[in-house]
């Protein structure tokens, strides 16, 4: 099936050589960042992650949210998601090689990475975390190219691939459940211990991958001339909106435990975030930015008539994905080292090589988005869908 | 420090064997006997003058702290680890430092705090934590805990993943942003320098004690620290505990420290 992947259009080639020149910049930035160390991002003592990890903890999301189509067309029978269905999956696929190579961009000695695999140490979260990403990783291979193979030769996929189907449901909740668990088990981080951190992961991972996938139906339908269908989008929109409603509702429970119980190592992260604490608040605008991004989103979503247009539809996708990338992806982690153990409030700002090198492993997932996404088209208008 | 060095890396050696799960099957063979030469467990050769201890404490006792003594055991520390002096401040590497009373305890802040501690410069290092939340988020086991309390680093096998250092409730770890090398003002030669993208922290001079000899800050402390066996009932530092009241720092997070602070 692979060969879809060598034949397409000047538009196809011209899209997946841009996304070279930029994963070779942001290589460039990365053979530096290898040479001189770490030290070439914003990060420091006391905000000891940042983007990189930041970026790792939104994609593990986007990649979990997968489940929201495994879960209608496998367990209740919603035949129409066989259409999308192996899209999520392969969202899920390059989300994930994301997520790992964001892990492997944050660390400071790369060449040691196998330690994890030579001294196993099942009290870390991190070896389990390794796990959880891993096989995800591999289910979604496996069961994506194995669905969509039986589909192109008109057969139904091998039986052994129904169990696997049914493991990865389970395991898309553990991949974010984990990856919440890094945080919400330690001691001293009064920002990120709470027990719905893995709940308020998941609410945001259900609206925001979704909202991504119906952006890459409209991209697909635009580009490469394949309906995702409309009936699909609307139903994807609804999971949206749940998603979007339980991920606001989490957040204001967070909101009123801290601010009612006026615990100060609970309130002065979301005092940070929000209003900014000691003169410094980097954040501030960014947040409420997300906030309202997020609400405006879910109006336009709860109005049936405005869900129904897809281009408000389209608008509202965009609100939510960055509003939830904001809250993920910037605010989330920094938000839990400032201020920092000893109470000092010291920010964080990614450098000019932190991003280049983020963007150059965003265009890496896109990269193999397009090539598996190319695939998928290849194969259902070959078969006529 | 020779013998500590050399039973290092024999226990590297060893670690270097388990990558090949061949350490299991070693495990599996009876071990000669006499000698731990040759057996599949890793060891500490004791050199005869080692002060040891069931758990190792310290008590600083902040009423003989003041800002030249902080400074003095500070550089004591400093030279014996070979800790670098960064500029920028992102890359600052600390093992042991002073802070204010209401930075050190950020949970006993209180606005009718006692005059004498305002301007005092509280010493904080790595707590020694007998239930310690780095060890426990090391994926590597790269820090670990020894049979006498001491939170360690294996600077060799850290892969500078940094959970540790979001783990710990005192922000007692540093992170090498950069080869600290060039900015050693006077290299120590007994005591390891460490490389770009390991994390290093306050290691209670495991090494000093295995030379017996005190810890290089309580050294020259005048007093102002002790250090001891807080599991020996006759120790001079259970004697203190015993006489005085002293606190631990956010006590209520169940890490157990080993650093009391007598205020």
């Amino acid at each position: 099936m692979l060969e879809k992947a060598f034949k397409g259009s000047k538009s196809y080639w011209v899209w997946l050589i841009a996304l070279l020149a930029v994963i070779g910049v942001g290589f460039g930035f990365y053979l530096r960042q290898l040479s001189f160390g770490l030290g070439v991002t914003g990060m420091s003592r006391d905000v000891s992650w940042g983007f990189y990890i930041a970026q790792f903890t939104f994609l593990v999301g986007v990649a979990a949210s997968a489940v929201m189509l495994v879960i209608p067309y496998y367990l209740h029978d919603y035949k129409k998601f066989g259409k999308i269905t192996v899209l999520g999956e392969f969202l899920a696929v390059s989300s994930v090689i994301m997520c790992l190579l964001f892990i492997i961009a944050d660390l400071g000695q790369p060449m040691r990475l196998f330690n994890v695999l030579i001294h196993p140490t099942p009290h870390s979260m991190l070896f389990w975390d390794m796990i959880v990403l891993n096989g995800y990783l591999l289910l979604n291979i496996v069961i994506g190219w194995n669905v969509l193979e039986a589909e192109r030769n008109d057969v139904p996929p091998p039986q052994w691939v129904k169990p696997l189907i049914y493991l990865s449901i389970p395991w898309a909740i553990s991949i974010h459940t984990v990856t919440a668990f890094l945080y919400c088990g330690l001691p001293g981080r009064g920002f990120w211990l709470t027990a719905i951190l893995a709940p308020r992961f998941l609410a945001s991972a259900f609206a925001a991958g979704p909202a991504f996938l119906i952006l890459l139906a409209f991209i697909v339908r635009k580009f490469a001339k394949y309906d995702a269908g409309r009936e699909q989008i609307q139903t994807l929109a609804k999971i949206v909106t749940y998603g979007a409603i339980a991920n606001i509702f989490f957040f204001l429970c967070e909101v009123f435990v801290a601010l009612y119980s006026q615990i100060p190592e609970h309130t002065a992260h979301l005092q940070y975030l929000f209003f900014g604490l000691h003169g410094h608040g980097v954040l501030v605008p960014w947040m409420w930015t997300s906030i309202f991004l997020m609400m405006a989103a879910i109006i336009l979503l709860i109005i049936p008539a405005a869900r129904r247009n897809e281009a408000v539809l389209g608008v509202a996708c965009v609100a939510i994905f960055v509003g939830i990338w904001i809250d993920k992806g910037l605010g989330m982690i920094s938000g839990g080292f400032i201020p920092n153990p000893l109470h000092h409030v010291r920010e964080y700002v990614p450098t000019v090589p932190e991003i280049m090198i983020t963007i150059a492993v965003y265009a890496t997932g896109f990269l193999i988005l397009t090539i598996l996404y190319k695939v998928v088209v290849g194969v259902k208008q070959e078969i006529g869908e | 420090m020779d013998d500590t060095r050399r039973s290092f890396l024999k226990f590297a050696g060893i670690s270097a064997l388990g990558l090949g799960g061949v350490s299991t099957l070693a495990g599996l063979l009876p071990a000669p006997a006499g000698g731990a030469q040759g057996t599949s467990e890793p060891y500490l050769k004791q050199s005869k003058e080692a002060l040891t201890a069931g758990r190792w404490g310290m008590v600083v006792d902040t009423r003989k702290l003041t800002p030249r003594l902080c400074e003095k055991m500070i550089a004591a520390c400093n030279k014996a680890h070979n800790v670098p002096e960064l500029e920028n401040k992102r890359h600052i590497i600390k093992w042991i430092w002073t802070d204010s009373f209401e930075h050190v305890f950020p949970m006993k802040d209180d606005e009718y705090l006692a005059d004498r501690l305002h301007d005092l410069p509280i010493l904080a290092l790595c707590n020694q934590c007998n239930n310690p939340p780095c060890v426990q988020a090391c994926p590597t086991k790269a820090t670990f805990q020894r049979e006498d309390g001491i939170v360690m680093m294996d600077f060799h096998r850290c892969i500078g993943c940094r959970f540790c250092m979001a783990a710990c409730p005192y922000g007692s770890r540093s992170f090498n942003f950069r080869d600290p090398r060039p900015f050693i003002k006077k290299e120590n030669p007994d005591f390891p320098t460490r490389m770009k993208g390991v994390v290093e922290k306050c290691n209670f001079c495991a090494e000093r004690l295995a030379e017996g000899k005190m810890p290089a800050c309580v050294e020259v402390s005048e007093g102002a620290l002790v250090f001891g066996d807080l599991e020996d009932e006759n120790s001079e530092i259970r004697q203190v505990l015993r006489e005085n009241y002293a606190i631990l720092r956010k006590q209520s997070l169940g890490t157990n420290p080993s650093v009391y602070y007598i205020i």
